[in-house]
C-alpha cells in the first residue's frame, strides 16, 4: 500500500510538470551560451515555464522548426527563399545578438597585421600565396614580412562562422561570389580545414604562416590576437562588440523580415565581418498558450536580456533595431 | 511448478546414490532403468526439457536474426534518405571528385580514397607491431612483464578518440612535421609518395594515429587466439628439433591465422569508422593526392563535420549517400578479406586442436 501511495505521488508530480508550460527550441550552436543564460533566467523568473534549447546546429534547427517538431528554431544564417517556401509553418526571423569573424594569423615575428578586403579575398582564393606579397606590405607600412608561404585555415565543419566569412568575401570579391560563394560549408579553393573554432585556432597556432578566421567571442575569451580589417568607410578596425553593434546600426534599410546581411556595413566605426543570429519563431503558434509564453519571453529578451550580451562577449542589438524587433514581437499571434 | 521442484532434486542429487527417498523422485525412479548414471537421472528428474530447449533455440535465432534486421534497417534508411542525390548524380556520385555544397555538386571519390588510404596505412603500421607484441606476450615475455604490458595495451583501447585527436594535434603533428617527414622526404622523396608541403597534417599522420588506435584491438585478440593454441602443438614442433622462431611460425601462427585475420578485420572496421581523431589531423580537404604528406578527407569525418549544419536537402542527401558509400566499401573490403582467408586456408585446414 505504501508503494501505491508513492506511485500516486510520483504520478501527481509528473502530471504537474506536464501541465507546466514546456517549450522546446533547437538550432544554432554559436549563440548557445547566451540563449542558455537567458532561458534559465527567464524560467527562474517565471515558475512553471520550462525552456529546453538543444544546440544541434543551424541546419537542424531550420529543419525541425519548419517540420513543427520544436516550438522555435535558431539559425546563424537567414533561411533561403526556397526554405521559406517549403516550410509548413509561417516563420519570422527575430535577430537576438550579433557576432563577428576575425582573421587570426601566425607569422613568426610579426604582429598587428592589417588586411584590405581584396587582399583577404585573394589570399583565400589562393592568388596571394606568400606573406611577402607587395599587396600585403602596402596595407602594413613599416612591417617587415618574412618570405613565408601562406597556409589558409578554414572550418572543416559546417558553421555559421563560415557563413559570415564567405558572405563577406562574396560581397568584397566578385570572383569569390561567382566561385565558392557563401554557405555554412563551401568548396575552398585553397587551405586546410580545422574542426570548430578551437580546431582552427589550434592549427593557426601550430602552423607557421597560417591565416584562419575565428569567431570573435572565441578569440576574446581565449585571448587570441587577431588582425584588423578595412571597412567600406576606409578605416582599419580591430573587431570589438561595439564595432559589431555599430555595423547593425548603420544598415540603412532594415527589411521587415530582418533577413539581412550586415557584412560590409557602411558605418565609419562598423566592423565589416559581422552578422546577426536569429531565432525562428512561428508567426501564429499552434498552441495559443505556448505562443503567449514565447511572445512574452521574446519581449523580455529584447527589453532586458540584451543588456547581458556584452558580459558574454556577444554584441547587443543597437537601439534602432531593438525597437523594430520589439514591434515585430508584439505583432506575433 | 519448476521453481519448487529444482531445489528438491538438487538436494537429492547432492545426497548421493544411497538416499533415494523424497516425494519428487518416486515417479522418475520408477521409469529409470537401474543402470543409468546419477547425472542422467538428475537431468531426467527435471522432466521434459524439450520445451525449454525449443524456447532457448528460438531466442538465440531471434538474437542472430536481429543482426540482419539492424543491417537491413540501416541500409534502407541510407538508401531512402539519399534519394535526391541518387536521382541527380546516379552512379557517377561514387566516382566524381567535386564537393561543392554551395552550387550543389557532390562526388564521393576523394572521401572513399581518403578512408582507404588512411586505413591501409594504419594496418601497415599496426599489424606488424600488434603481431610482434602478441608473440612477445604469449611466447617470450618474462612473467613479471606480461601483466603490465597486457594491461597497458588494453588501457590504450579505452582512451576516447577525441583524446587521441588532441594528442595527435599537439604532439604528433609537430613531431611528424619537424622530425619524421623531413627524413622521409630526404630518403624517399623520389617515390613522390612523400612530396609537397610538409604541414605535419595529412594521410600519413592520420594513418599513424589510426594505427595507435587499432593496435590494442588487434594485439589483444591475437594474443587470445595464440594463447588458445594447445601446448601439445608447441611441444610437438620443438620435439622435431625446431628453433623457437620456427616453433612460433609453424606451431602457433599457422594454427592461429584465422583468428589473427579476424582481429585484423575488426581493427580495420574501427579504422574505417573513426571520425574525431582523423578529422583533427587529416586537413579536411576533399582532394586526391598521391603524396602521403598531402591533406585529404575521409567519409566518416565529412559526415560528422557537415551533417549538423547542412540546411540544404541535396547536401544532406549527399552526406547520407556518403554513409551508404561507407557501408558498401566496408562490405566489399570485408568480403575481400574473407575470400583471402578462404583462399589461404583452403587445402590445408587449420589445426586448432
Amino acid at each position: 500500500m505504501k508503494k501505491a501511495g508513492l506511485l500516486i505521488l510520483v504520478l501527481m508530480i509528473f502530471v504537474g510538470t506536464v501541465q507546466a508550460q514546456k517549450i522546446t527550441g533547437a538550432g544554432a550552436t554559436f549563440p548557445y551560451p547566451m540563449y542558455s543564460k537567458w532561458f534559465s533566467e527567464y524560467s527562474a523568473a517565471h515558475p512553471g515555464v520550462e525552456i529546453n534549447y538543444q544546440s544541434i546546429g543551424s541546419g537542424g534547427g531550420i529543419r525541425q522548426v519548419t517540420a513543427g517538431t520544436v516550438d522555435f528554431g535558431a539559425s546563424d544564417g537567414p533561411m533561403t527563399d526556397e526554405q521559406i517556401a517549403q516550410s509548413k509553418i509561417k516563420l519570422i526571423h527575430i535577430p537576438t545578438v550579433m557576432g563577428a569573424d576575425v582573421p587570426a594569423y601566425n607569422i613568426p615575428g610579426v604582429q598587428d597585421v592589417k588586411f584590405s578586403p581584396d587582399v583577404l579575398a585573394d589570399i583565400f582564393l589562393g592568388k596571394i600565396t606568400n606573406w611577402n606579397d607587395p599587396r600585403i606590405a602596402k596595407d602594413n607600412a613599416g612591417v617587415h614580412f618574412p618570405d613565408q608561404k601562406i597556409i589558409v585555415i578554414h572550418r572543416s565543419d559546417g558553421s555559421g562562422t563560415t557563413y559570415i566569412w564567405t558572405d563577406y568575401l562574396s560581397k568584397v570579391s566578385k570572383e569569390w561570389a561567382n566561385g565558392p560563394g557563401k554557405g555554412t560549408a563551401v568548396s575552398w579553393p585553397t587551405g586546410i580545414g580545422g574542426k570548430g573554432n578551437e580546431g582552427v585556432a589550434g592549427l593557426v597556432r601550430l602552423t607557421p604562416g597560417a591565416l584562419g578566421y575565428i569567431e570573435l567571442i572565441y578569440a576574446l575569451q581565449n585571448k587570441i590576437s587577431y588582425g584588423s580589417v578595412k571597412n567600406p568607410a576606409g578605416n582599419f578596425l580591430l573587431a570589438t562588440t561595439d564595432g559589431v553593434t555599430e555595423a547593425a546600426a548603420s544598415v540603412k534599410q532594415m527589411p521587415d523580415d530582418f533577413r539581412v546581411s550586415i557584412t560590409n556595413a557602411p558605418g565609419a566605426k562598423a566592423y565589416p565581418i559581422s552578422s546577426f543570429t536569429w531565432l525562428l519563431v512561428p508567426v501564429k503558434s499552434q498552441d495559443p498558450a505556448k505562443g503567449k509564453v514565447i511572445k512574452d519571453m521574446l519581449s523580455w529578451i529584447i527589453k532586458s536580456g540584451e543588456s547581458e550580451a556584452t558580459s558574454l562577449s556577444y554584441a547587443p542589438l543597437p537601439a534602432n533595431v531593438a525597437e523594430k524587433v520589439l514591434k515585430a514581437v508584439y505583432a506575433l499571434q | 511448478m519448476t521453481e519448487t521442484r529444482i531445489p528438491k532434486t538438487q538436494v537429492e542429487f547432492q545426497a548421493g546414490p544411497e538416499s533415494e527417498n523424497g516425494a519428487g523422485s518416486e515417479a522418475t525412479a520408477a521409469n529409470v532403468p537401474p543402470a543409468i548414471s546419477e547425472v542422467r537421472r538428475f537431468l531426467l528428474s527435471r522432466g521434459n526439457s524439450s520445451l525449454a530447449d525449443g524456447g532457448f533455440r528460438w531466442l538465440m535465432v531471434i538474437c542472430a536474426l536481429s543482426i540482419f534486421a539492424i543491417v537491413v534497417l540501416i541500409g534502407t534508411v541510407l538508401v531512402r534518405s539519399s534519394e535526391l542525390t541518387r536521382a541527380k548524380f546516379g552512379f557517377k556520385f561514387f566516382f566524381d571528385q567535386m564537393w561543392d555544397p554551395v552550387n550543389g555538386n557532390f562526388g564521393a571519390l576523394p572521401f572513399i580514397y581518403g578512408t582507404l588510404v588512411t586505413s591501409l596505412l594504419a594496418l601497415l603500421i599496426a599489424v606488424p607491431l600488434a603481431l610482434g607484441l602478441a608473440i612477445f606476450l604469449t611466447e617470450m615475455s618474462p612473467k613479471f612483464l606480461r601483466g603490465p604490458l597486457a594491461f597497458i595495451t588494453e588501457l590504450l583501447a579505452a582512451i576516447p578518440s577525441i583524446i587521441y585527436g588532441l594528442w595527435a594535434v599537439f604532439v604528433l603533428v609537430p613531431l611528424m612535421r619537424d622530425h619524421v617527414n623531413p627524413i622521409l622526404i630526404r630518403f624517399f622523396g623520389w617515390t613522390t609518395l612523400f612530396s609537397g608541403d610538409n604541414l605535419g597534417l595529412g594521410f600519413l599522420t592520420s594513418g599513424v594515429i589510426l594505427a595507435v588506435m587499432i593496435l590494442p584491438i588487434i594485439s589483444s585478440l591475437t594474443r587470445e587466439v595464440m594463447t588458445a593454441v594447445p601446448h601439445s602443438q608447441r611441444e610437438a614442433v620443438l620435439a622435431l628439433g625446431a628453433t623457437r622462431w620456427e616453433m612460433i611460425r609453424v606451431g602457433v601462427l599457422r594454427n592461429a591465422r584465422i583468428g589473427i585475420v579476424g582481429s585484423i578485420i575488426l581493427g580495420l572496421g574501427r579504422a574505417f569508422g573513426e571520425t574525431m581523431a582523423v578529422t583533427m589531423v587529416i586537413g579536411n580537404t576533399p582532394e586526391i593526392h598521391k603524396s602521403l604528406l598531402a591533406t585529404g578527407n575521409t567519409m566518416a569525418s565529412v559526415i560528422a563535420n557537415e551533417f549538423s549544419e547542412a540546411a540544404d536537402d541535396l547536401h544532406l542527401s549527399a552526406l547520407i549517400e556518403i554513409g551508404l558509400a561507407l557501408f558498401i566499401v566496408t562490405i566489399i573490403i570485408n568480403a575481400i578479406a574473407r575470400l583471402l582467408v578462404w583462399a589461404v586456408t583452403s587445402g590445408a585446414p587449420a589445426r586448432v586442436n
